[in-house]
């Protein structure tokens, strides 16, 4: 039985086969209530298309802007969540708890 | 991540070894560490490095402290050997597969264990004890025993408590759960053995369909694997 919705590296990995661009989002560390723990990862294509999670959903349309820009300039991002974010009503969490995103480049 | 360090990754993940990636946050430089190897444009101290060997072996993601650097473990799949290939069994694999677990159906009785019954699932009919010492069943395996007949299910079990699995949950009442310790005693099971299994197999959800039978028996592998106390639900517990 090979029934797993999404291998988050394997999906990766194809759409970089497909000539596209690709960024990996991982969660390095959570404090307090965190929906994802630590080592979830989130992939997105150039499109925005994502496979995975970083979190139940509060911050993964931040999270994809973000990794659009890695994908484009190279650069790494630390990124970090939290109810005290200056962009809590947007992309905060609304379980309390923090967590940092680390954004990459698949070369 | 750089190209060859992703395919490195990948591989080892196909080759179902357990690996650690770790990554300097600042600058994205990585490293892997797969069994003695490194390879990758991160040099590690050797303070670190074993640290993060720690982590591997401790089966932890995390960040290492006051070094910058991130350590992500890969894992190969936990396994779920479930022995008998019965009506719950079919529920209990696809669900099980959802859940991350790599599952297999031993049951010697050819009847039973077809690939009609389990398409896409990998089945052994050789007899359960013979099956299970052979998959070398380790601390990030479950057993489910199933099948309600002694001649199967007794040497499962003395199989199953010869290895370190996290988890062993055995079908059946209570009634037969009594009987089949007494067996096991007699055969010189151990009580701190015995107390290993779960039996009737499952938490107490009610269930009674083998679709919510596989769900209870999922939640308490949950639970064991995770070493949580019960659920207790807000406001119930005065």
């Amino acid at each position: 039985m090979t029934t797993k919705p999404d291998d988050v590296l394997e999906q990766a990995g194809r759409w970089r086969g497909q000539g596209r661009k690709v960024a990996l989002a991982t969660v390095v560390s959570t404090w307090g209530s965190s929906p994802r723990p630590v080592g979830s990862q989130l992939a997105v294509e150039e499109s925005g298309k994502m496979a995975g999670s970083v979190s139940g959903g509060c911050i993964e349309g931040a999270v994809v802007m973000e990794a659009q820009q890695t994908m484009e300039s190279g650069a790494v991002k630390l990124l970090e969540f939290g109810v005290t974010d200056e962009m809590a009503w947007e992309v905060g969490l609304a379980c309390g708890g923090t967590v940092r995103v680390f954004v990459e480049r698949l070369d | 991540m750089k190209h060859a360090l992703f395919d490195a990754l990948q591989a080892a993940r196909a080759g179902k070894r357990p690996v650690a990636l770790i990554t300097e946050l600042e600058s994205g430089k990585q490293v892997l560490l797969d069994g003695d190897g490194v390879s990758g444009d991160l040099n590690l101290k050797e303070s670190e490095l074993a640290l993060a060997k720690r982590a591997l072996d401790g089966d932890r993601s995390g960040p290492l402290e006051e070094t910058g650097l991130f350590v992500h473990v890969f894992n190969p799949p936990l396994r779920l050997m479930v022995v008998g290939a019965v009506h719950i069994a079919q529920f209990l694999v696809p669900m099980a597969a959802l859940a991350g677990y790599e599952a297999v159906v031993i049951d010697p009785r050819q009847a039973w264990a077809t690939g009609a019954r389990f398409p896409d699932v990998s089945l052994v009919t050789e007899w359960p004890d013979d099956a299970l010492r052979a998959l070398k069943p380790d601390r990030r395996t479950a057993v489910a025993v199933l099948t309600h007949d002694p001649k199967l299910d007794d040497p499962a079990l003395c199989a199953a408590l010869a290895s370190p699995v996290f988890y062993i949950g055995a079908l059946g009442s209570r009634r037969t759960h009594a009987k089949r310790l007494a067996r096991l005693r007699e055969a010189g099971v151990g009580e701190a053995d015995l107390a290993r299994i779960h039996a009737p197999i499952g938490l107490a959800v009610g269930a009674k369909s083998p679709a919510e039978i596989s769900i209870s028996i999922l939640a308490q592998m949950t639970q064991e694997l995770h070493g949580a106390p019960p659920l207790i639900k807000a406001g119930a517990a005065k």
